[in-house]
């Protein structure tokens, strides 16, 4: 196996499907040449020609556009917008031109479309480059919102994305870019959409999150553990919409606490989300309210406060120990 | 029978210059009305903004800048510009047009305060008519369409003006813009720096059309393609912008050819794409060279004027570097009551996190 970090992941789930479907097209601003602002998609032009791996002009609709047009031509493409804060100018495309396709041509048409993007705070990169929209995408129907944590659900996902024939929207965090490497099979495989993964047992309280936000939950609980010997368990999401309410609710069963934990603003997303669901299929089994551990209700500052702004270990930490002690 | 003649609108345009490369003067008619201490402070501007420039560069791979477009080789476009205009014009920038906004009136420590997302960069003084600089590419366009037609509501002779990329005019919002104020018949200019790339792709990748000028055509506005490495062309042509804007003549586009010496970014390599020959080629239009080429002739300028105001850049951004640095730093309580006039219950409750 190889070792990756999580860039060179997703570029290796690209060329793989590149190379098995020649319907698989890649475009967006500057991925071609020169293989995007990250260097993501480094070496596909090369490798695939630029019939089938094209720097787009600069318009995010039109990129939006043209893979809903693509799509009911039969093509798979992988979109990319450059960063998260310039999903809004493709916004009609992807929420509600590609995510409706199935439904309004009754089955005729589909958006076999990925869009990609990065995302994610601190950073420290500039204004609107950062955010954390996936709220705002889980809740159009007929989407899939994908959130890979590490390098080797990032492959799975991204192979599983490109093979779905509806849209999928597949964020990636700029932190974990580079963040570390792990073992990543050569071959190609695939992890399932919709399917949250428990990365670590626990009995005496659940942690459900998803992205960074995995990483910066295992340091609440290492802490946890070794000053309190508290046992936490924690689930990493991986798809956002939709939920896996499944793991969700037998880690509780065991557990019979949660906190939620994510990057974006408090209110309205995907935490609320899973609190809602949790109440729906888990109360009886609840000993505590479920905390939403999340960044304030306030525009996303970029850089010169972002690392208060974005959840610490210690807000999770506190946040554990309320349920605890309720 | 005769054909439509669209062939008119597919012919290539030259674009106007008024100094050769040389510093000579080649088109007299469109030389701009200016005296010799005029001369000297557009000379002083460019030569104290390149030297910001290569501070700022350095302050970035300190640590001490955040985002930050570097604008070397474009000083006559931004200086040049803005120089054309009347302190109650109102300009909408784009993330590259910093000096545009500071020789505006916008202090340069908040520039840089900008640049660190820090909120006090945007907050402009008043009296000073400038945005912020603009993330989303076009976005601002609309903003300075909007600001033009509120001049002309209030029958007030001021402009707008707003700046973007060769990049930037693929985007829905340049056409939205242009449209509208062809429609509206609004005071507003539209400035494309054409400085070959959007990023990394090239402005042949960027559009089929021979210039982005020819684009007026579409929306019924006027529009012009300049050399953008000609200060005196850049004042020309966005002075007479103005005064038609001003006369309720309507909107301008102007395509100014130019050229970024430096990468996109701070976090760019323009080797990967562009080419030494081509970087040879625009070194040798350097708009700062051929400006200190007329002026020489005309014992206006001295290379010892030019390390003079050199020096005098670098102490002045020192100290507003400083300044910067010195700024009393964001709280996110202080975040929390910037969102709403009267902070509501949810977000009051929210600060207790952040205590
Ligand atoms: C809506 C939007 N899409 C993409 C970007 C990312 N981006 C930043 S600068 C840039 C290229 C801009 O090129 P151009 O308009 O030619 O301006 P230049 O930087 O060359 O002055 C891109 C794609 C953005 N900031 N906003």
């Amino acid at each position: 196996m190889a070792q990756m970090n999580m860039k060179e992941a997703i570029r290796d789930a690209l060329r793989v499907e590149l190379k098995r479907d020649p319907n698989v097209l890649l475009f967006g601003e500057d991925v071609g040449h020169v293989g995007g602002v990250f260097r993501a998609t480094e070496g596909l032009q090369k490798e695939f020609g630029e019939e089938r791996v094209f720097d787009t002009p600069l318009a995010e609709s039109a990129i939006g556009g043209l893979a809903v047009g693509l799509g009911i031509q039969g093509f798979r493409p992988v979109a990319e917008i450059q960063f998260v804060g310039f999903i809004f100018e493709a916004l009609d495309q992807m929420a509600i031109q590609a995510s409706r396709m199935r439904y309004r041509s009754g089955g005729r048409y589909n958006s076999p479309i990925v869009f990609r993007t990065p995302f994610g705070g601190g950073v420290k990169a500039a204004e609107l480059h950062t955010d954390s929209l996936e709220g705002l995408l889980a809740q159009t129907p007929g989407i899939k919102v994908v959130v890979p944590s590490n390098p080797y659900d990032a492959k799975g996902l991204m192979i599983a994305s490109i093979r779905d024939n509806d849209p999928v929207f597949f964020m990636e965090h700029l932190n974990l870019y580079h963040a570390f490497r792990a073992e990543v099979p050569e071959n190609d495989y695939t992890v399932e959409l919709g399917k949250a993964n428990v990365v670590r047992e626990g009995s005496d309280v659940t942690i459900i999150t998803y992205g960074m936000m995995v990483h910066t939950s295992i340091k609440a609980a290492d802490e946890l553990e070794k000053t309190k010997g508290i046992k936490v368990e924690i689930i990493d999401l991986r798809t956002i919409s939709p939920i896996d309410i499944d793991t969700v609710v037998a880690s509780i069963q065991k557990t019979n606490r949660a906190i939620v934990v994510q990057e974006a603003q408090k209110s309205s997303g995907v935490a609320a989300e899973v609190i809602a669901q949790i109440n729906e299929k888990a109360i009886l089994h609840l000993e505590a309210p479920v905390l939403r551990v999340a960044g304030p209700d306030t525009v996303y500052p970029f850089a010169q406060i972002e690392d208060t702004w974005l959840p610490t270990p210690t807000r999770i930490i506190d946040a554990v120990n309320k349920v605890l002690e309720f | 029978m005769s054909k439509v003649p669209y062939e008119v609108y597919t012919e290539e345009v030259e674009a106007l210059s008024v100094l050769s490369p040389d510093g000579e003067i080649i088109n007299k008619d469109m030389l701009p009305k200016l005296t010799d201490d005029q001369l000297k402070e557009i000379m002083y501007r460019m030569v104290f903004t390149r030297t910001w420039d290569d501070r700022a560069v350095n302050l970035g791979r300190q640590g001490r800048l955040g985002f930050y477009a570097p604008v070397s080789g474009q000083e006559a476009t931004m200086v040049g510009s803005e120089y054309a205009l009347q302190k109650e014009d109102f300009i909408a920038p784009g993330y590259r047009d910093i000096p545009q906004i500071v020789w505006h009136g916008l202090p340069l420590y908040q520039a840089f305060l900008y640049s660190r997302g820090h909120q006090h960069g945007g907050q402009v003084p008043d009296g000073v008519n400038v945005l912020m600089p603009q993330i989303i590419i076009g976005a601002q366009i609309l903003h300075a369409m909007g600001i033009a037609m509120g001049y002309k509501l209030k029958k007030q002779k001021q402009v707008a003006i707003t700046y973007t990329g060769d990049g930037g005019s693929s985007e829905g919002d340049f056409y939205e813009g242009l449209n509208y104020a062809g429609v509206y018949k609004l005071p507003v200019i539209f400035f494309v720096q054409n400085n070959g790339y959007a990023i990394t792709t090239p402005f042949s990748k960027q559009t089929a059309a021979l210039s982005i000028a020819h684009k007026a055509v579409a929306a019924g506005i006027k529009g012009v393609k300049i050399d953008g490495m000609d200060v005196l062309a850049v004042i020309k042509a966005v002075q007479e912008a103005a005064e038609r804007g001003r006369n309720g003549e309507g909107a301008t586009l102007i395509e100014a050819v130019t050229y970024r010496f430096r990468p996109h970014s701070l976090s760019d390599d323009a080797t990967k794409y562009r080419s030494k020959e081509e970087e040879g080629e625009w070194n040798a239009k350097d708009p700062i060279a051929r400006f200190a080429k007329y002026l020489e002739k005309k014992g206006l300028w001295t290379e010892e004027d030019t390390a003079r105001v050199k020096e005098e850049a670098k102490a002045k951004v020192n100290e507003e570097i400083k300044k910067a640095e010195k700024t009393e730093k964001m709280t996110i309580p202080g975040l929390i009551d910037s969102m709403f006039e009267t902070t509501p219950k949810h977000l009051e409750e929210q600060k207790a996190d952040f205590k």
